[in-house]
This record gives structure tokens, C-alpha cells and sequence, in this order.
């Protein structure tokens, strides 16, 4: 049990500084960083307060610690995959629409050229 | 930049990816059956001469400057018809199934009926087109799920010889599904209390390049598609069950 706790707290650790740094190189913009960063620091809190992580235990009615910490985690992680999804979908949509927009005022344009060349 | 409207102006547009082999001459039958009506090739960033064919036969090309994917091309060429003002579109596939000489025969019905969609069949009347039996089992199964949105059945709901007013335009240069927007495209229009008919078309064999749909890519078609209709089906019931406020804006469907 210690093991995992020690283990989960490493880990937090370790995503925090990838993050930390990734900020600082650009590699991801601040406002996607804030849920990464929430979400190792509430798994680093939990694996270094056992009080905590037992009051969870009874709250959810599960049978041990190590359980309730993994299955804490494995739900945060999902949550933020789907607000991931959501992001990705919104800029797809973007993307398509300025490509749309692009290729029709690159129309435009060469229509206007080749009207010029007619008129000239 | 949009222009005024051009009343009966019809433009056909043609999605092309890789249709090298076959782009030169569906253009060339089209210059051929419907003498005088421009022809807009959408080039969804192909890697072979789709463009340079395109343009040496005739036609218009609007390059997108990546893979966008049927939707996203077919949506680009509404948006470019409604800015220059054409009054109706029809679309034809750039692989040479559709039959050209069926163009004229949808344009009428869309001028004449004064509905916003017409769908050129293969199954309005036995013209002798044939389907795989994977694709055939699925036209089946969405007749049966849209017959009952839609309020009167559809015979070839897949269909992508689609010919569109300018209110239809007006929608989709908005909102159009992205991936597979045929079935989509219908159950948009539809809750909109828009109409639609079905004029009998002759589809053809494949002349070059092969079908991409594999078993799986159908199971994968038929869930998406289905979530996409029921989507729109939801959204569009609770819009009809709210009051409708002032400047309330429509698009924002499709997937």
C-alpha cells in the first residue's frame, strides 16, 4: 500500500515538472496545461494524505485505498480526455472552415487576375 | 463578396480526389449534356493531375489547401456557389458513375418543383443499376430508419448526384456533415420542413481507381451515420418544442 503511495506520488511529481516545462519551452499553451497540472497535483495530495484518501474510501463505499486512488485517477484522466476531445472537435471545425475560406478567397483572387489580364 | 442572385443559374460541382483518370471526361460529358453551365471541380488536395485534368478539360478549380474530406469539399463548393450568386447546384461524383445525361432530367424537377433537394436514384424506378450486397443491405436498413423521420420513403437515401436550391444552399453553407453527409444532409433538410424528391438516375460501373469501403469501414459508416441522424433528430425536436426568439440563428448540425 505504501509502495503505491510512494509510487503515485513520484509519478505526480515527475508529470508536474513535464509540465512545468513544457510551458516554460512552449510546447503547450498555458490554458491546456492548468488540467494537467490540477489533476497531478490532486493525485500527488491524495497519495501524501492517507486521512484524505481513507475519507474518499468510506465517501465511495470502496473495499481498499489502492482501488479508490486508481479508480480517483483513471476518472480524472478520462474527464480530461473528453474535454480533449471536445477541444479537438471544436478545432477541426475551424480548421475546415478556414481551409473552406482560404481556397474560395484564392478563387476570388485568381478570378480577379484573370479579368484584369482580359481587360488589359 | 456575394453576388446578386442570377435566377435558374445552375452550377455543377464535382468533389475530385485522385481522379485523374476519370475527371477529364466526366467534365467533357457534362460540357456535353448541359452546354453553357460552368463546372466547378473542388480538389480536395489530391496527389495526382486531378487539378491540371480538371482545368485542361474546361473547368472551374477551387484547390483546398488540405485533405478535407467529402463534406468539407462538397460544403466549399456551397459556399463559393451561394457567394456568386447561383440559384441552384448539382453535384456529381468525379469517378464517372454518375451519368451526366441525368443532369438536365434533376435540374427541371428542381426548378419545376419548387422542392429544395432532388435526389437522382438508382432505385426510383428498376433502371438496372446494381450494388454490392454489403452497400445494398445498408440502403435498405437506412430506408427503414429514415422513413419514419423523414415522413415519406426514401429510395436511394446514399445517393451523392444531389441537386440543391438556393434555400438548401443557404443551410448548408452554414452546417454540413463532414464525414458522409449524404443521410445527414437529408434529415437536416427535412426537419427544416424542407422538401425533397427522387427522380430515377443510371449509375455506372467504376472506370477507374477502386471503392476504398472495406467491411469494417461499413459497420464503422452505418454507427456513424446513425448517431449523426438521431443527433440531429433530438436537437432539431427540442428546437420545434421552444418558442422561437428573435434573429434565432439555424446552423450549427451535421458532423
Amino acid at each position: 500500500m505504501d509502495r503505491l503511495l510512494n509510487v503515485t506520488t513520484v509519478l505526480s511529481v515527475i508529470l508536474i515538472i513535464i509540465v512545468l516545462a513544457s510551458v516554460r519551452r512552449a510546447h503547450i499553451r498555458v490554458e491546456y496545461s492548468v488540467s494537467w497540472l490540477l489533476a497531478a497535483v490532486a493525485m500527488l495530495v491524495l497519495s501524501r494524505a492517507k486521512p484524505l484518501l481513507d475519507t474518499v474510501r468510506n465517501l465511495t463505499g470502496l473495499p481498499d485505498s489502492p482501488l479508490t486512488l486508481f479508480l480517483l485517477g483513471a476518472g480524472v484522466f478520462l474527464l480530461m480526455f473528453f474535454r480533449f476531445s471536445v477541444i479537438i472537435s471544436h478545432l477541426r471545425d475551424d480548421n475546415v472552415a478556414l481551409a473552406q475560406r482560404v481556397a474560395i478567397l484564392e478563387y476570388h483572387i485568381q478570378s480577379l487576375k484573370n479579368h484584369e489580364k482580359q481587360e488589359a | 463578396l456575394t453576388r446578386p442572385v442570377l435566377p435558374g443559374s445552375l452550377l455543377i460541382i464535382i468533389p475530385a480526389f485522385n481522379e485523374e483518370g476519370a475527371i477529364a471526361s466526366v467534365i467533357g460529358e457534362v460540357h456535353e449534356f448541359v452546354p453553357g453551365a460552368p463546372v466547378l471541380v473542388i480538389d480536395d488536395s489530391s496527389t495526382d493531375e486531378t487539378r491540371e485534368r480538371a482545368r485542361a478539360a474546361g473547368a472551374d478549380v477551387l484547390p483546398v489547401p488540405h485533405h478535407l474530406g467529402l463534406g468539407g469539399c462538397v460544403q466549399a463548393g456551397y459556399k463559393l456557389a451561394w457567394e456568386l450568386g447561383y440559384a441552384y447546384v448539382i453535384r456529381v461524383d468525379g469517378d464517372g458513375q454518375h451519368d451526366p445525361r441525368d443532369i438536365p432530367r434533376v435540374f427541371q424537377r428542381l426548378k419545376n418543383s419548387g422542392c429544395e433537394m432532388v435526389i437522382g436514384s438508382r432505385f426510383v424506378t428498376d433502371n438496372g443499376s446494381r450494388t454490392g450486397k454489403v452497400r445494398s443491405l445498408g440502403i435498405r436498413f437506412f430506408r427503414l430508419v429514415l422513413r419514419p423521420i423523414l415522413g415519406k420513403p426514401v429510395h436511394d437515401p446514399t445517393s451523392g448526384f444531389v441537386g440543391v436550391n438556393r434555400n438548401a444552399l443557404n443551410v448548408f453553407r452554414a452546417s454540413f456533415p463532414l464525414d458522409y453527409p449524404e443521410i445527414e444532409a437529408l434529415v437536416v433538410l427535412q426537419r427544416r420542413r424542407f422538401r425533397f424528391e427522387e427522380v430515377p438516375v443510371r449509375m455506372r460501373p467504376r472506370t477507374t481507381g477502386r471503392s476504398s469501403i472495406t467491411a469494417l469501414k461499413s459497420l464503422y459508416y452505418v454507427v456513424h451515420v446513425l448517431l449523426g441522424v438521431f443527433v440531429n433528430v433530438l436537437k432539431f425536436e427540442r428546437r420545434l418544442h421552444r418558442a422561437p426568439r428573435a434573429g434565432d440563428q439555424t446552423p450549427g448540425e451535421g458532423g
